[in-house]
């Protein structure tokens, strides 16, 4: 039997008949279907974002990352072109940059120094022809049979992606026109970097992935949003998911608030408090589109999202740092032509989002709620029929779980659990 | 607010009781927090002061966007008024230790500079050395009593565990 068919686990998974409107709790915790998702998902026929462009903007420039768990090193090189290859040497598996930036015409482990050209290429071994003649490699030694283990790469308005499957479609298929539309907006620009976040967060990775695509907790749970009208499920707004599913864009227009009576008539915690500001100019902000969209999520199948609050624009890239723990990292971003009114407005909103965000904060901790209420559970599955229990988009409702039931059916499908 | 790091400006402060005050404004500042009088918090500050929390990376790569950034009293209020009434989190005390202040004066204003650690204690009773860092201050007088002009929590570490609601 195929080792990777799902049937194999010790601990054979049935999904529910109910589908995706019904998720095994156990999925958030089993540690060996988390290393079934490093292979199949991260491994797989996915574009996983890797970093922006602007962290490598010079030839030379590298930057290391995650593909999942697995090292990587992004590199330019000196034609310009993006470079993703995994950060392990060739000969004994040494991370061959073991700092996080740096600039270089090569790069070389610091074990043996075996150096490599800024494509992964082997280029030279040290002491190749040995010492006083002494030693050395045997003569059938060939730099150009070993490399870094190399990874394709789309670079797409700036975003950089990899994947290590030849099977991954072309990224503009990957993503499909619509969500194509939305990153075009969002980062049709060049973006500078204005700064960035880690937030440690003690939860299985889908658990953030849900999370981002959750609209019904959105204005429910970050009370915060609500009570001061920055962003409700009455003003226009909508769900739009890619073909696959898996991806997914929320937007909503805040300048259509109609002040819904189920705010009021179901005791939403969020409706009860103070409406007003003391530093109002908090949410001073200035249109970049004339769309009136005024707020975009969007989300990458595995585990990228994009963030459009207002003027704060910013990547939130989470990586699972094993089973129950997921590193959120941030990058707020600013575009290169902003000026310096642009750039304090944007600031200004920072506040909103991150490990200190007002409304975001909570995202910090309701993730590890789940994971711990699930803890040991048994054979639970969660609940997810708000919006009903079709999988298509919403373009007038986001009182919808309808991208949470996306992500589950791209899940099953690439991890093989029909 | 790079700039801001110019504690090296200005010249040794030979008033004693001037060096006095503004070791009480520090003091005073972080038993505020961790006894929760949060509401006192804003009140350190001028009515334009600045606060800012930023990782070591960010503030030595000149960026501005840290963790947390507010440029007046009333962004502070709604700070303290969301995590009161409208954020949600597992309730954590605060517990700050501070270094020695060293300070100077670079004419109408103050310039210090104080190390801090704070532990954070959750509700089941876990602590963790939550945030360790620099303070970097801009001091100035108001009515003879010294408050914040601006005041950066420089974070040693880029990571946040969980979450951050309570100001450093």
């Amino acid at each position: 039997m195929d080792a990777r068919n799902p049937d194999t686990l010790s601990e054979p998974l049935d999904w529910p008949a109910q589908g995706v409107t019904r998720v095994p709790f156990r999925l958030f915790s089993d540690e060996e279907i988390y290393q079934r998702e490093q292979e199949k998902i991260f491994r797989g026929p996915v574009w996983n974002y890797v970093c922006l462009e602007a962290e490598i903007p010079k030839p030379g420039d590298y930057k290391t990352s995650f593909v999942g768990e697995i090292p990587v090193i992004c590199t330019r090189n000196h034609d310009g072109a993006v470079h993703v290859m995994v950060n392990r040497c060739a000969h004994k598996g040494a991370l061959v940059c073991p700092r996080e930036h740096g600039n270089g015409s090569e790069l070389t482990c610091v074990y043996h120094a075996w150096t490599y050209d800024l494509t992964g290429q082997l280029t030279g071994v040290a002491f190749r022809r040995g010492i006083k003649g002494k030693g050395g490699m045997p003569e059938d030694f060939d730099v150009k049979k070993h490399r870094l283990e190399p990874l394709r790469v789309a670079v797409l308005f700036g975003l950089v992606f990899a994947t290590f499957s030849d099977k991954t479609p072309p990224i503009e298929e990957y993503l499909g026109p619509r969500m194509m539309d939305f990153v075009k907006r969002s980062f049709g620009r060049k973006v500078k970097i204005l700064g960035t976040q880690s937030q440690m967060t003690y939860n299985n990775w889908k658990l953030y992935a849900e999370n981002v695509r959750d609209a019904y907790h959105a204005t429910l749970l970050h009370t915060f949003y609500t009570s001061f009208n920055v962003n409700r499920l009455d003003t226009d707004g909508g769900i739009i998911l890619a073909d696959e599913k898996w991806h997914h864009v929320s937007y909503s227009k805040r300048d259509t608030v109609s002040n819904a009576p189920e705010y009021a008539n179901d005791k939403v915690h969020a409706a009860q408090y103070k409406t007003t500001l003391e530093g109002p100019h908090l949410l001073d902000r200035f249109d970049e589109f004339d769309d009136g969209i005024t707020h975009t999520i969007q989300t990458i199948f595995p585990n990228l999202t994009l963030q459009f609050t207002f003027n704060s624009l910013a990547v939130r890239f989470f990586v699972p740092r094993g089973v129950g723990k997921t590193e959120l990292l941030w990058f707020y971003l600013g575009y290169e032509d902003d000026t310096d009114e642009q750039v304090e407005i944007r600031l200004r909103q920072s506040n909103l989002t991150g490990s200190a965000g007002l409304v975001s904060l909570e995202d910090g901790c309701i993730n590890e709620f789940v994971q711990r209420g699930t803890h040991l559970c048994g054979d639970v599955n969660s609940f997810i029929e708000m919006g009903g229990r079709g999988v298509e988009s919403s373009e007038d409702s986001r009182a919808t779980e309808v991208a949470i039931r996306g992500f589950w059916e791209g899940y099953r499908r690439i991890m093989g659990f029909s | 607010m790079r700039d801001d790091d110019n504690i090296d400006a200005g010249s040794d402060i030979v008033d004693l009781q001037i060096r006095l005050q503004i070791d009480d404004l520090i003091t005073d500042y972080v038993h505020a927090i961790d006894d929760n009088q949060l509401e006192r918090w804003p009140e350190f500050f001028v009515a334009d002061g600045k606060y800012k929390i930023i990782s070591r990376e960010n503030f030595d790569a000149g960026r501005p966007i840290g963790v947390l950034y507010c440029d007046t009293r009333g962004m502070m209020r709604d700070r303290i008024n969301a995590l009161r009434t409208a954020n949600i989190y597992e309730p954590h005390t605060y517990c700050h230790v501070t270094g020695r202040t060293r300070v100077r004066q670079d004419g109408e204003i103050y310039r210090a500079r104080t190390n801090f650690e704070v532990v954070r204690t959750m509700q089941d009773g876990g602590d963790f050395r939550f945030a360790v860092g620099k303070y970097i201050d801009e001091i100035v007088f108001e009515d003879g009593q010294p408050k914040f002009k601006s005041r950066i929590a420089v974070l040693e570490s880029r990571r946040v565990d969980i979450l951050l609601v309570i100001p450093l």
